[in-house]
């Protein structure tokens, strides 16, 4: 069985290099990210949402949705650590 | 089951630390908007001091402050007051999580507040898993007892 998961693990690797090459290339100024939604945020956060940092901008109102999934994700692996692992009768 | 570390230097330290490391938390919590920092990162700070304290004190002392108990209420209270901000502005005419019409002042404004009540959130459901799951993990015994069920 060791012959063809080397040959699976390869393939994969190949075909994700292969898909590699239409990415453009790291702070690519040019690229799509870059032109329109960078600068978006950039010239308009301060504005818009009134908080001088962007991240916690970008995270918590224009991603909002995202980070609500997350919070949703550890909000869940924390119940289940504890419904699992928890020993102690409380 | 973690029992107090019986040495003065550390415990002495921890007393000291702890208050310290819990204001420095929800400085970091509350100054997300202005600072690098934010619920996520302000809630595992939060969760340390707590971890810190079973370090020092033992489970007990721990368990006797915040039970298992108060660690689900808390986790379930920061999701809920994360989706709950996001559900006001439905009740105003706006999107989910689209705080920019809530009747406080001006846009701008409003944002910031529903991103600091959505930080609060994060903080105190971040804070609570960090804590619980480091207990669940203290409270084996690693002794002997096949149930782990600890004697105490």
């Amino acid at each position: 069985m060791k012959a063809p998961g080397l040959l699976l693990a390869l393939l994969t690797g190949g075909l994700l290099i292969y898909g590699e090459q239409d990415m453009p290339g790291w702070g690519d100024a040019n690229s799509p990210a870059s032109r329109h939604v960078s600068p978006r945020y950039i010239e308009k956060a301060l504005e818009e949402t009134g908080t001088a940092n962007m991240v916690t901008a970008v995270l918590a109102d224009y991603r909002g949705f995202d980070t609500l999934g997350e919070i949703t994700v550890i909000f869940a692996a924390g119940l289940s650590c504890l419904l699992l692992l928890r020993r102690d009768s409380e | 089951m973690i029992d107090p570390y019986d040495n003065v230097v550390v415990k002495t330290v921890s007393r000291l630390l702890i208050p310290f490391l819990q204001l420095s938390a929800l400085y970091v919590i509350l100054h997300g908007h202005y600072s690098p920092g934010g619920g996520f990162q302000g809630g595992v700070i939060l969760g340390a001091s707590f971890i810190l304290m079973v370090i020092a004190y033992g489970l007990e002392e721990v368990r006797r402050r915040m039970s298992i108990k108060t660690v689900t209420t808390l986790a379930c209270a920061g999701v809920l007051l994360y989706s709950g901000i996001g559900a006001v502005p439905l009740f105003l005419g706006g999107n989910y999580l689209d705080y920019g019409v809530l009747p406080i002042g001006p846009v701008p404004e409003n944002r910031a507040l529903g991103i600091l009540g959505i930080e609060i959130g994060v903080g105190l459901c971040v804070m609570a898993i960090m804590a619980g799951i480091f207990r669940a993990l203290a409270s084996f015994d690693t002794t002997g007892g096949e149930d782990g069920r600890d004697s105490a």
